[in-house]
């Protein structure tokens, strides 16, 4: 079985569509930004804002505005009740800021019972995280500096490997992603966590993956037809790999998928944001990553070669 | 290379992958312990249930009582010298002594030079700065933490965890990790307070409205409601601000039973120093109230009717039976040097940890198979190559993290799944360079040889870059991040392996061994 068969030389151009791409990009992170600044912020998990999260599974189905009004009438206005997951699990994801009466009270699980037991004879504490307010700002630093060591690494090999000129638009195309994906968080109200750093992570490295490939071939292209415009040769290379780019894209996004779909609440953001990052990944390196290479290229040529035309 | 040079390798490889992985395979199954079986993959405590806490020791504070300490010393000295100062006052990293006009102490004579041993002096006028010196104040603070690492360790032996594990981390942070945990109260009682136990006079005369602020200060008894767990009221004392005796000299603590009220208490031995000195107190202080003064809040004031010469001693209060062991076992371990701080706490309880293995465990089948089913169907005989370098894939990255003991955690459950989407990668460039070739060429064997040699400057690039995003996440430390990033790292390597060598074996037995060759399964 095959799909995408093309005759040797024969190409799709991409390159055609670049300004209606350039839209499209500059849409989706414009959209991004625009709810970040809407939401006054990117809306954090524990990880990076402290406090305290406790997960409680209930044998009934809970009833969120009246234990929102039971907490109240107990003083505590400050917690924030969401359910998690599944309605069938019954589970609520219980949010107590920093320095709340329940904080992280030694008698935190106890005074949890002795709240709700009146009303829910059996429920479970199934998980308790607590993270201080200095550890959310350290996890805030160590964030930022992950994704700058991995760009800054990876516009260094492209470097060595290829010419600054690719190295740099390989990182416009990862910023890109990473924006989006962080953009998609915000538009989607989902909470910003250490995971989905992982996840950005993750996606900045498959990103690359397929960039390099296209790159790669570009490369090796260039050897073989040194007469052809550098334009036609870029279409040209992202044709012949078109049809691993999306298989590849194909066999990730299976596995995204059973992550996102069975692989249960605690991960599901992380998978979300895969799900996207793979999505938009695919698209930015024949989009962004190779239009910028095109362009830097007319704007600094290689020394020693004609400029090329479109 | 010689096909059964090659084939040699790729069986050592598989024999050496299968015996790592085999014992993961055992701990695992139905009836056995896991504890049991060496070199397995660990659960992480995301997925076996359990504590992990990661404390900081506040290393100043311990910094700052021997300062405090010191100047208590200093100033006794001087009094029993007859030395005329004015006071001896504390600052954050230093002393200050005072001189009446016209007097001077030589600091750098006897019995006054133990004190140069730990701090430099600075004489002006009739002021003498005393700093603490820095490789002193860095000594004081390591040895806070090793000391916090070592009171932990016996608080935390008395909750009966099979395999409790504390690590220092970083300078003065230590990372406790409780697998199995079930009473996740009991150990957050256990390891928080300081447990720092004093012994001070009340002044029963003064009233915390008129007390001398020099000599005395005032410490609070809080009393609780028990069964809605409010604090009720706040008795202050007025206490001489001199610390008789602390909990250093305690040789042992029980909990016992009054028998007029049928209340517990903790009933205390001291050592032979201790007794001595709490037999020279009590008998020099009979008719007054001695507070006994745990972690800054008074616990009880009894009167001293005479002069206790047994070294036993109780603190009493109203304590639950609960309350009264926690206390006794912290009094056992003896004191924090320095109070702590719980920076981060993540606790899950043992039936979430089992269905999040259920999940991650799900959601690899599933995923894997689909993988495999697209592959097969997709490149046929080429497919099965590589879904069979798919499995060995999974066998060697299960081998390599129960060769290292490696923890898995959910995160890094996530990390196989996706290495298994990712690894298909290499062998799909593979497969289309080899399929771009047959249409040039009319030679299957050259198509193949030519496929393998041009992919394979194109994975490397692109894995070693991926490669670095993994590495960039291993900054994170313990976290359930890390265990991500090391299953993607070892998945990335592992996958090169299998795709590169293993696929490329089958390709060489099953095609290129064949004289005649005319077409290929891909």
């Amino acid at each position: 079985m095959q799909f995408l068969n093309f005759k040797e030389g024969q190409f799709i151009d991409f390159l055609s569509y670049k300004r209606l791409a350039a839209v499209f990009s500059g849409l989706l992170i414009l959209a991004g930004v625009a709810s970040i600044v809407a939401h006054q912020g990117l809306k954090y998990g524990i990880d990076f804002r402290g406090g305290t999260n406790v997960q409680i599974q209930f044998s009934t189905a809970p009833d969120l505005d009246q234990l929102r009004q039971f907490f109240a009438e107990k003083g505590m206005k400050n917690v924030v009740l969401q359910t998690f997951g599944d309605a069938a699990d019954k589970e609520i994801l219980l949010g107590l800021p920093t320095g709340s009466p329940l904080g992280t009270g030694e008698q935190l699980t106890s005074e949890l019972r002795k709240i709700l037991l009146p009303q829910h004879p059996k429920l479970e504490i199934r998980r308790i995280e607590t993270i201080g307010p200095k550890v959310g700002d350290e996890l805030k630093i160590s964030a930022v500096q992950a994704i700058l060591i991995a760009l800054g690494l990876v516009l260094l090999y492209i470097t060595i490997r290829f010419q600054w000129r690719q190295g740099v638009s390989a990182i416009v195309a990862l910023v890109h992603d990473v924006l989006v994906v962080i953009g998609m968080f915000s538009i989607l109200d989902k909470e910003f966590s250490l995971t989905v750093v992982a996840a950005l992570l993750t996606v900045v490295g498959y990103s690359l993956n397929d960039t390099i490939v296209v790159f790669d071939r570009i490369r090796e292209n260039q050897g073989k037809y040194r007469k052809k415009p550098f334009d036609e040769t870029i279409n040209l290379s992202i044709t012949e790999t078109l049809s691993r780019t999306l298989i590849t894209s194909g066999t990730t996004l299976l596995v995204v998928l059973a992550l996102f779909l069975l692989g249960g609440e605690i991960i599901h953001d992380f998978a979300f944001a895969l799900l996207v990052g793979v999505l938009i990944g695919t698209y930015s390196s024949i989009y962004v990553a190779s239009p910028v290479a095109v362009y830097l290229t007319k704007l600094a040529p290689p020394a020693g070669t004609a400029p090329a035309t479109t | 290379m010689d096909i059964k040079f090659k084939g040699g390798i790729i069986l050592i490889v598989l024999i050496a992958a299968l015996y790592y992985a085999f014992p993961t395979y055992r701990a695992y199954q139905p009836g056995v312990d896991p504890q049991t079986v060496d070199n397995k993959v660990n659960l992480g405590l995301d997925l076996q249930g359990g504590m992990y806490l990661d404390i900081e020791i506040k290393v100043e504070e311990a910094v700052k009582e021997i300062i405090r300490r010191t100047a208590v010393e200093l100033e006794d000295l001087l009094i029993d010298e007859q030395i005329d100062f004015v006071e001896v006052r504390q600052t954050a990293g230093s002393l200050i002594v005072e001189m009446e006009a016209g007097k001077k102490v030589n600091l750098e004579l006897e019995p006054y030079d133990r004190f140069l041993v730990q701090f430099d002096q600075q004489p002006e006028g009739e002021l003498t700065f005393l700093s603490l010196k820095e490789d002193e104040a860095n000594r004081i603070r390591e040895s806070a933490v090793s000391q916090a690492l070592e009171v932990l360790r016996n608080r935390i032996d008395s909750l009966g965890i099979s395999e409790p594990s504390l690590q220092k981390q970083g300078a003065n942070n230590i990372v406790i990790q409780l697998p199995g945990l079930k009473d996740r109260d009991r150990a957050i009682e256990l390891i928080g307070p300081q447990a720092v136990l004093q012994f001070q006079i009340v002044n029963s005369n003064a009233t915390p409205n008129t007390y001398n602020r020099l000599t005395e200060v005032v410490k609070y008894q809080e009393v609780w409601d028990k069964t809605t767990n409010k604090l009720i009221s706040k008795r202050p004392y007025v206490l001489d601000k001199k610390i008789l005796m602390t909990g250093e000299f305690i040789r042992d603590a029980r909990v016992r039973i009054d028998s007029r009220d049928n209340s517990p208490y903790v009933a205390l031995s001291f050592d032979s120093i201790g007794a001595d000195l709490f037999a020279k107190i009590t008998r020099r202080n009979v008719g007054r109230n001695m507070a006994i003064v745990l972690d800054d809040k008074v616990q009880s004031a009894p009167v001293i009717r005479e002069a206790i010469t047994g070294g036993e001693a109780s603190i009493s209060g109203q304590f639950t039976v609960e309350e009264a062991d926690t206390l006794k076992i912290v009094l056992r371990s003896g004191s924090l040097p320095a109070p702590i701080e719980i920076r981060e706490e993540r606790t899950v309880g043992a039936s979430l940890g089992e269905d999040s293995v259920e999940q991650g465990l799900s959601s690899l089948m599933i995923g894997s198979v689909l993988v495999l089913i697209f592959m097969i169907f997709y490149y046929r005989l080429a497919g099965v190559f590589a879904a069979v370098a798919l499995i060995f894939n999974v066998i060697l990255i299960i081998s390599i993290l129960g060769a290292f003991g490696a923890t898995l955690t959910l995160p890094g459950m996530a990390g196989i799944v996706l290495t298994i989407g990712m690894a298909v990668d290499a062998n799909v460039l593979i497969f289309q360079r080899i399929r771009e070739e047959l249409k040039r060429t009319e030679n299957p064997r050259a198509a193949i040889q030519e496929g393998f040699g041009k992919a394979f400057r194109t994975i490397l690039d692109a894995n070693i870059t991926t490669l670095f995003a993994a590495l960039a996440l291993l900054q994170f430390g313990t976290g359930p991040i890390k265990g991500f990033a090391v299953t993607l790292s070892i998945g990335i390597i592992a996958s090169m392996f299998t795709a590169i060598v293993v696929t490329r074996f089958f390709f060489d037995i099953v095609y290129l061994r064949k004289t005649k060759l005319h077409k290929l399964s891909i």
